[in-house]
């Protein structure tokens, strides 16, 4: 078992949705369904701080229920869903239809509300309200706020709600027309490319802006060296500024691109092998404080196009754990490590190997308290496991080795980069509230 | 690059294709979508074999029945007039039947995709595609969705094969000629320690990613010059010698100028303050021409800019290439479609060049 209290041998008992019992040896309880787990990690449920759900709108890509599905599967007990949806969540309606969808969901289902109206940068969205439906947290995820003077005032405004801010960050004036990193394969390849400094350059608006106002801020999916830090410096400096990273930009690198595979095209790019490192490292030093997926399901008829014409975004849900326990344990393992292909980075590439506990960590425990879902915060997630906790837990097996197969995933879309790689590391079991949602490796619903 | 013919109906895979570097040549080549995949054995092999279809094209009928009953498609979704006319009268001069398709990009937008296009184009019954595009590495992608051949008539900022082909092709019959020899059986030595300037508008350009890889593969040194605004962020592992600013410093040490085509909305002042400081700056002027040295050659792909990157009177000059280079695109593009379509069973088989002199019974109305 592991939490954020450490590492031991148990046995776990769950009863009316809550832990009753942890201890060596317990004994079975009449009637109790037993699930296996030797040789197995228990650890509190994983918490996804990005997800794209694309309800409402864009139900042929995804669905609350087949999210929530994917999720469970890859983990996790509960996620974020971003608010990019058609219409997107600046109002309550909308906020209250996505937790609706939620509610027989197999996660935890919560919700992330807009900045602004309509994503668009401009008039604040109506923070208040929707904090007093339990949002959170707050992002225009897809784009950045671009205008420094309503971030202020929005980092301003949220004081009030005990939210946090998360941005995009993504200066447009760089980035507009690029599709994938601006650098050897972008000048190769002949694509309009992205320039690291597009998102460095917001990153380090909105570490100013955090201190000029006091706010906090979390910055999502960061993909450059110099992104991280940047707030390695404003931590240090004491500034109320979190972090996250996806698994992808762990682990895939621009070289993806070489042979224009749409799959591979995502926002934001895929970086060079030096970034990869250093964000290896960030989450080792503690820079970084969560692992986020991103996961961003599309339609196969919009992914399989030309590599400018096909949105940015793969799933995540069910590969992440795997992932990122390869890319920063070194101890279960990934196609993302060593394949002998050369094409990704190398697991534990210049940093020192993380324990199991502290990537679960990153997967877990401190994403919860990012997304004020963490028990002290009122809410039922990260752990530890404990009696009387809720019994959100999931059940890893670190040596199982599976291959993923797109059409197998439960996600309703297929733009997964690790298509016919083989895993090391799978979630043998989910516990939702108490229900076994996964069980060796299979949905339960 | 042999393809039995029986594999035209065959199931459709959704695999990538991977193309390894060397695979296009010597029988295992399937498309043709980057010179980077040629290696300088794979030009060489092409450039020969240009040569013979040159000979073609100086007979009174220029038509061969290589390629008869094959079916080339040219899939154009971008304006061109000088590649596709050259695709299609390579393609009816090897006697391949040619079906023309324009793709109105906005009209793809708005329904079908391209992927259904293409398909749909290919359940005709098609044996290459000649893809032409805005969006680079579509070619790639027609080639991930059919069976048939494809070959990359030119992809947004990405490629342009056969153009750098036909480039190599000239540079290498002008100095044939110029040493007494016949350029048949040549190889390609001239291109050892070629003094190359590529002058222009190299990011946006796909004519030079091509000729870049074509001449650094054949050992030349390639100077790229250009305003900063105009080269690639990266130049990691271009086989590029040296870059300049400056082209009045290069001119005298070069032995083929290459001047690129200005696109006039470069000069819009996004990335050039206007065309006009960009001729004055980079134009190849009769006065910038004066300092190249004897014998040096003046290329351009077309359509040319009169007074933007060339003068008019630069582009009458003997030493311009810009007219042969068009006339050996024909046989450069027809050696391309011929090794890749024409080679049934085994690789190596000689082309077919027997005279087309009279309609063969299986063209005959009604036969």
């Amino acid at each position: 078992m592991v939490d954020a209290s450490g590492e031991r041998v148990a046995d776990v008992v769950v009863r009316g949705g809550l832990v009753a019992e942890v201890g060596p040896d317990l004994a079975v309880p009449r009637g109790a369904t037993v699930l296996e787990a030797g040789g197995c990690l228990v650890s509190p449920g994983l918490v996804d701080l990005h997800t794209h759900l694309r309800q409402p709108g864009a139900e042929d890509s995804e669905t609350v229920e087949t999210g929530a599905r994917a999720a469970a599967l890859g983990g996790f007990t509960a996620v974020v869903a971003m608010p990019n949806t058609d219409p997107p969540v600046d109002s309550a309606a909308v906020a209250l239809e996505v937790l609706a969808l939620g509610e027989g969901a197999m996660c935890r289902v919560a919700v992330a509300g807009a900045i602004t109206m309509g994503r668009a940068g401009e008039r604040l969205a109506p923070m208040g309200e929707l904090a007093s439906l339990g949002v959170r947290l707050f992002t225009d995820d897809g784009t950045g706020v671009q205008d420094g003077a309503v971030m202020r005032r929005a980092l301003e405004y949220a004081r009030g709600f005990d939210v946090t801010l998360a941005q995009h960050c993504e200066d447009e004036a760089l980035a507009r027309g690029g599709h994938m990193h601006e650098g050897e394969w972008s000048s190769r390849l002949g694509v309009p490319g992205i320039p690291a400094e597009a998102e460095e350059m917001m990153v380090a608006r909105d570490i100013a802006l955090t201190r000029l106002t006091g706010g906090r801020m979390h910055f999502l999916h960061l993909s450059t060296a110099r992104s991280a830090a940047l707030v390695a410096a404003a931590k240090a400096e004491g500034l109320a500024v979190t972090a996250e990273v996806t698994p992808h930009h762990l682990t895939l690198t621009h070289a993806e691109l070489a042979g224009y595979d749409p799959v591979f095209k995502v926002n934001p790019p895929l970086r060079v092998q030096a970034d990869v490192a250093a964000l290896r490292a960030a989450c080792g030093d503690g820079t970084l404080d969560a692992v986020a997926t991103d996961h961003a399901p599309h339609a196969p008829e919009r992914k399989d196009d030309t590599l400018d014409a096909a949105p940015p975004g793969m799933l995540g849900l069910q590969t992440a754990l795997p992932v990122v326990l390869g890319a920063l344990c070194g101890s279960a393992g990934n196609g993302a490590g060593g394949d002998g292909g050369g094409r990704h980075a190398a697991p534990r590439h210049g940093a020192p190997a993380m324990t199991r506990a502290a990537v679960l960590g990153l997967l877990s425990w401190r994403p919860a308290r990012i997304a004020g879902l963490a028990r002290d915060q009122g809410g039922d997630q990260g752990g530890p496991i404990e009696p009387g906790a809720p019994g959100n837990i999931c059940v890893i097996d670190p040596a199982a080795t599976w291959e993923v197969d797109p059409v197998r995933l439960a996600s309703r879309s297929r733009n997964t980069p690790w298509a016919g790689r083989a895993m090391t590391g799978q979630v043998r079991h989910t516990l939702f509230r108490g229900e076994p949602v996964v069980v060796d490796a299979e949905a339960q619903r | 690059m042999t393809r039995p013919a029986a594999m035209a109906g065959a199931a459709r895979t959704t695999a990538p294709v991977v193309v390894r570097s060397g695979e296009l040549s010597k029988g295992g080549r399937r498309h043709l979508l980057s010179v980077a995949e040629l290696g300088a054995e794979g030009i060489e092999e092409i450039l020969e074999v240009s040569d013979a279809f040159v000979e073609v094209g100086r007979r009174s009928i220029p038509k061969v029945p290589s390629l008869r009953g094959r079916t080339v498609v040219t899939l154009f979704a971008e304006q061109s007039t000088r590649t596709r006319l050259s695709f299609e009268t390579a393609a009816k001069r090897l006697s391949a039947d040619v079906l023309s398709f324009s793709v109105d990009t906005s009209s793809v937008k708005k329904g079908e995709s391209l992927r259904d296009t293409v398909e749909t184009v290919a359940a005709m019954g098609v044996d290459a595609f000649v893809v032409r595009h805005t969006s680079a590495g579509a070619p790639a992608a027609v080639a991930r969705w059919v069976d048939a051949s494809v070959v990359n008539a030119g992809d947004g900022w990405h490629e342009h094969p056969t153009q750098a082909l036909l480039d190599c092709y000239t540079i290498r019959q002008v100095l044939a000629e110029r040493s007494g020899r016949p350029s048949q059986g040549a190889g390609t030595g001239c291109f050892v320690g070629l003094r190359v300037a590529i002058v222009g508008d190299v990011r946006h350009s796909r004519v030079a990613r091509s000729l870049v890889l074509a001449l650094g593969a054949l050992g030349a040194e390639v100077t790229l010059v250009a305003p900063g605004s105009l080269l690639p962020p990266s130049l990691e592992g271009w086989p590029v010698t040296k870059v300049s600013y400056d082209l009045d410093a290069v001119l005298p040490h070069v032995d083929v100028c290459y001047l690129l085509r200005l696109q006039s909305e470069r000069g819009a002042g996004a990335f050039l303050p206007s065309v006009r400081e960009y001729s004055a700056w980079y134009g190849l002027t009769s006065r910038r021409a004066a300092l190249l040295g004897d014998g040096a050659l003046v290329m351009h792909p077309g359509p040319m800019n009169r007074g933007v990157e060339i003068a008019d009177d630069v582009a009458a000059l003997p030493q311009s290439l810009v007219l042969r280079q068009v006339s050996n695109g024909v046989a450069v593009r027809m050696a391309v479609l011929f090794m890749l379509l024409g080679q049934v069973g085994s690789g190596g088989a000689a082309p077919d060049l027997a005279p087309t002199l009279a309609p063969t019974p299986g063209t005959v109305p009604g036969a």
